[in-house]
């Protein structure tokens, strides 16, 4: 996942130990991740950086009864979830997170728009900055329950069991979730990317 | 699309871009995607949704400051320049 490739892998007797060095590495090796990922719960980047702390200050803490039952990166991002989603319940007490997997949102995907296939659209259509605007506020849109599966499966690139740690759910909720994730994001792009087909299709015919 | 078919298959796509799918369901889907138009749509939009995330969020680094901030909170300083 994080690790570099060609380090050799951190070790967890001498993190343990206290060995600073080895510190620092588990540090470099999960910072950008745990940053990205409590950015995303939280979507303010001052937010995500007390996250970011909190989280490492909490692991070194709890590092000599780590029991490494889980993987360390699943107990990192354990942590940082935890962190981020208490930290999210201060800002917005409002915000509850909801055990629905999304059921009321059933319908839609048999709309038309749905069904362009945009994915022959070239890259740098697909990646302009104003779809990378839009990718963001559409993963923005998504259910926060939802929205933390598919970041930790679909971009950090998590297992089902890993996710499923991580969130203290179900390996059988975490694919529900995935898959409502998926379809939803699919469908909110359908729309976006599916006009820029036809705005092509018109410049090509005229 | 025909509704009910390809609803019924919506969930085992999924599994299927994961590679998980079991083998036996794995050949009726993709049986049917030969002959379904919509279904291949909507499984490579799902395909090419899951790479543009992952793609771009490969690309969100976390700034450089935040780093220093971090190693200097974490009293982690002598450790900074590598």
């Amino acid at each position: 996942m994080s690790e570099q490739v060609g380090s050799p892998p951190i070790s967890l007797e001498a993190l343990r130990n206290g060995d600073r060095k080895e510190f620092a590495r588990l540090v470099d090796a999960y910072s950008t991740p745990i940053y990205r990922l409590a950015l995303k719960i939280l979507g303010d980047p001052q937010d995500a950086e007390d996250v970011l702390q909190e989280t490492f200050i909490k692991a070194l803490s709890a590092l000599p009864t780590f029991e490494g039952r889980s993987s360390l990166s699943t107990w990192l991002y354990r942590i940082a979830v935890n962190e981020a989603l208490m930290l999210l319940r201060r800002r917005k007490p409002e915000t509850l997170l909801t055990d629905n997997d999304g059921d009321e949102d059933e319908g839609g995907e048999s709309e038309s728009a749905y069904l362009i296939d945009w994915c022959c659209l070239p890259e740098e259509e697909l990646l302009s900055d104003e779809a990378q605007r839009f990718l963001d506020k559409a993963i923005a849109q998504l259910p926060e329950n939802l929205r933390l599966v598919f970041w930790l499966r679909d971009v950090e690139g998590l297992s089902i069991k890993e996710t499923a740690e991580t969130l203290g759910l179900s390996e059988t909720n975490v694919k529900t979730r995935l898959l409502r994730a998926r379809l939803k994001l699919r469908e909110i792009l359908s729309e976006y990317y599916g006009e820029r087909v036809e705005v092509r299709s018109r410049q090509n015919a005229a | 699309m025909p509704p009910k078919k390809c609803r019924a298959l919506l969930s085992q796509l999924s599994d299927y871009v994961d590679g998980t799918l079991d083998p036996r369901l794995c050949k009726a889907l993709e049986r049917h995607l030969r002959t379904c138009p919509n279904c291949r749509v909507v499984l490579n939009t799902l395909q090419k949704t899951i790479d543009l995330y992952r793609t771009v969020g490969e690309n969100e680094n976390m700034p450089a400051e935040v780093r220093e901030r971090l190693f200097r909170r974490l009293d982690l300083t002598e450790f900074l320049k590598s």
